[in-house]
């Protein structure tokens, strides 16, 4: 597999950037032709990361998040969020559906679930006090509805 | 952008654009407002124009869907994307709110 194009961005960890990584990474995929789907499905799951970077990681309290991506000839994805918060103690209850750390601000407990429904793999590596890089992988393989069709 | 239109004891939200943790946090001190009257019973949110929706979003129904059930309120959700629907099936949200066509 080689990789046709990669790109890295840090941004500060403050609500505003939820929209900006959005866009972001949708420009990046636009070349592999994704589905509308598909880039919904991308678009969400980064979201879901940068807002727990921002909320979860760095509480509220600013700090920089690092987004990176990759693609490769086959069409697969790889996105990373990174923040070097609080870390995540329990990996596998933060990942349960339902599970919130905060009642504060009306968390549902859901952003993990969406990321992993949305996308084909999503890692989690993170340890106490030094931060959480959640790794995600997406096939984008091209379809009749691509969004550049569209357009 | 929020809209809203009220008749009686129901008071209708029209949301449009992206609703994110950052949007849910614009628009939740307005939204409150705009339901404070307890004469109000039935909260409904009209997500046809929301492009974008995350768990946030989630967290901010269900929040609204708190307060509207301890007067005995009820809340309602019309939602034509596709990807949105998806996430509130995922989360179990029309097991206690109201689908919309
Ligand atoms: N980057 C992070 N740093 C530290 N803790 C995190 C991070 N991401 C997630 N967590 C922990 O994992 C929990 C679950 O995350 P998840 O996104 O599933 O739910 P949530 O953010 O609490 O609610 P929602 O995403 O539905 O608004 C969080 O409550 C938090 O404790
Ligand atoms: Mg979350």
């Amino acid at each position: 597999m080689n990789i046709i194009n990669e790109m890295r961005i840090d941004f500060l960890a403050c609500p505003e950037n939820e929209s900006f990584a959005r866009m972001v990474i949708s420009a990046f995929i636009l070349p592999l032709n994704p589905t509308l789907e598909q880039l919904g499905d991308v678009k969400t799951s980064v979201s879901e990361a940068v807002t727990n970077a921002i909320i979860h990681g760095y509480g509220n309290a600013g700090g920089t998040v690092r987004m990176k991506a990759q693609m490769d000839d086959s069409g697969e994805l790889t996105v990373d969020v990174i923040d070097n918060g609080c870390g995540i103690v329990d990996i596998q209850k933060a990942r349960t559906p339902f599970f919130s750390s905060t009642d504060e601000s009306e968390r549902s407990g859901m952003g993990f679930t969406v990321m992993e429904s949305f996308m084909d793999e999503v890692m989690v590596f993170s340890e106490k006090g030094l931060g959480t890089t959640v790794r995600m992988r997406k096939l984008i393989d091209a379809h009749e509805d691509a969004v550049a069709q569209h357009a | 952008m929020l809209t809203h239109e009220r008749q009686r004891a129901t008071v209708e939200i029209k949301l449009t654009g992206e609703l994110d943790h950052n949007y849910a946090n614009q628009i939740r001190p307005q939204l409150d407002d705009l339901i404070s009257d307890p004469t109000i019973k039935r909260l409904v949110f009209d997500l046809d124009e929301l492009h974008f929706m995350d768990s946030s979003g989630i967290g901010m129904i269900i929040g609204r869907y708190k307060l509207m059930a301890r007067r005995g309120g009820r809340v309602a959700v019309r939602c034509g994307n596709r990807q949105i629907d998806r996430i509130f099936e995922m989360a179990g949200l029309y097991q206690i709110i109201e689908k919309l066509a």
